[in-house]
């Protein structure tokens, strides 16, 4: 692992935080407003379905989201598991990968 | 005061043990009252390190109940719990024998992050004028007392998990060099701090900042590094080590 | 708690970590959740009628709370290492708590 590399995963832990900062508190609004009265599948797909505003938001969201906790876990690995080198950062992109697969697999079941 | 301090102290090497001393309670007794009492008077056998003992040289920094601090400076009084004290050698370092730790790697990494000052004139050129009330002198200032005692780099945690990790000390000393409009060595500099083994490493624990005896914050230094190796990088002319 | 720990910006640190790795073992489930749909919006339904349960409930309001949490914790560390360095930051330590707290009202009045 180079230094350069290091540096970047830390930049990009960053930035995807500012992201993240701007969409989970909009995600947190939009929860808290809309579990008023309870919740259907009806209700969320309303506001969901065919939205490309809904679908882009959550688009990078997702992406931000995967980059955070990748590198956010190779670090937990680092320094509470002494889990380091090529493994672990295979472990944890894997990990990233399988949040992005999931996340825009509930994104497109909730848009199309 | 009257009475006995029931004193557990540390014996051996890494793999050593406690041993428990009685030590006589005096009024304004530090720590280091205590253990320099158990090797004049209980067992001469026990190594420990000190030097001034008035609180300036930082040699007599040791792990007391469980917090780095220096023994002539801490009054068995405020710490004492239950009239028992625990002394060990510093933590994150090697244990040479009972007291004393091999502070060797904590001086390497104070290298290895270019901690040393880098002239660029020479005795032909007229003196550098530096401002002591600009902002980076100021920000130097605030970094620039530390005398090397390693208290920082037995408190932080990063330094236990990362065994690379140059620690706060290292870190704080090159800030100061950061700042110092008269150093030569900048993008080295800038270069030796970066990555896992360097400030990007810091998780502001603070324990550093928490447990300094000169009141530093390598915390707010290893912050300023962070700030001036992200815009190095920036501008795309990052050194790669 | 090791003695050298026990102060406050630690304490921010653990709250940080720990809601960030329980975070990170819930998004999976969530957005599974959300993939459900993908059998039929009956499906989902389902999941959210389970999810009206007490317990599950609780794990919600448990999970806004980390998530709040997790958000305040990262903007005091953003502030921390990016403005210049302020000495208040076991003020801001608290504000990220105070913020965390009332999300997690917020949602569990709005239940």
């Amino acid at each position: 692992m180079s230094v350069r590399h290091e540096v970047r995963l830390w930049v990009a832990q960053r930035v995807t935080a500012m992201v993240l900062a701007v969409c989970v508190t909009v995600h947190l609004v939009t929860i808290i407003m809309a579990v008023r009265g309870g919740l259907t599948a009806a209700e969320i797909l309303g506001r969901t379905r065919g939205s490309v505003a809904f679908a882009v938001f959550y688009g990078v969201f997702l992406l931000a989201a995967a980059i955070h906790v990748g590198v956010g876990l190779r670090n937990v690995a680092s320094e509470w598991l002494g889990w380091r080198g090529l493994g672990a950062e295979l472990a944890v992109t894997a990990f990233a990968v399988l949040l992005m697969v999931l996340g825009l697999r509930g994104v497109w079941a909730v848009y199309a | 005061m009257t009475g006995a301090l029931r004193v557990r102290v540390w014996r051996g090497g890494e793999d050593g043990h406690f041993e428990a001393f009685d030590v006589p309670r005096h009024e304004s007794q530090t720590v280091l009252d205590v253990v320099t009492y158990i090797q004049r008077t209980l067992d001469p056998t026990l190594a420990y390190r000190f030097a001034c003992r008035v609180g300036m040289c930082g040699s007599c920094a040791m792990t007391v109940n469980g917090k780095p601090r220096w023994t002539c400076r801490t009054h068995v009084d405020r710490v004492a719990e239950g009239g028992e004290v625990e002394i060990a050698p510093l933590r994150n370092l090697p244990v040479v024998r009972d007291l004393v730790a091999d502070m060797s790697e904590f001086f390497d990494k104070w290298a290895r992050a270019k901690g040393q000052f880098a002239p660029t004139r020479t005795r032909a050129d007229g003196f550098a004028v530096v401002k002591p009330d600009s902002r980076e002198r100021r920000e130097a200032d605030a970094g620039i007392e530390c005398i090397g005692c390693a208290v920082c780099y037995s408190a932080c945690d990063v330094v236990t998990w990362n065994r690379d990790y140059l620690g706060p000390a290292a870190l704080n000393r090159a800030w100061t060099l950061v700042n110092d409009s008269r150093d030569g060595a900048q993008a080295a500099r800038l270069a030796a701090v970066s990555g896992d083994a360097g400030c990007h490493s810091c998780r502001t624990h603070m324990s550093c900042t928490e447990h300094c005896p000169k009141q530093i914050s390598p915390t707010r230094s290893i912050a300023g590094l962070k700030r001036a190796t992200l815009r190095l990088a920036l501008s795309g002319k990052g050194d790669e080590r | 708690m090791r003695a050298s720990r026990n102060h406050p910006a630690y304490w921010a640190f653990l709250v940080h970590r720990v809601s960030g790795l329980a975070l990170a073992v819930f998004l999976p489930l969530h957005f599974y959740a959300f993939g459900t749909v993908l059998e039929g919006e009956a499906r989902l339904d389902a999941m959210l009628a389970w999810s009206e349960q007490p317990l599950v409930k609780m794990g919600e309001w448990g999970l806004i709370f980390l998530l709040a949490a997790h958000l305040t914790g990262g903007l005091r560390l953003l502030a921390l290492e990016f403005l210049a360095w302020r000495d208040w930051q076991k003020t801001l330590a608290a504000l990220a708590a105070g913020v965390s707290l009332v999300c997690a009202l917020a949602f569990a009045l709005a239940r």
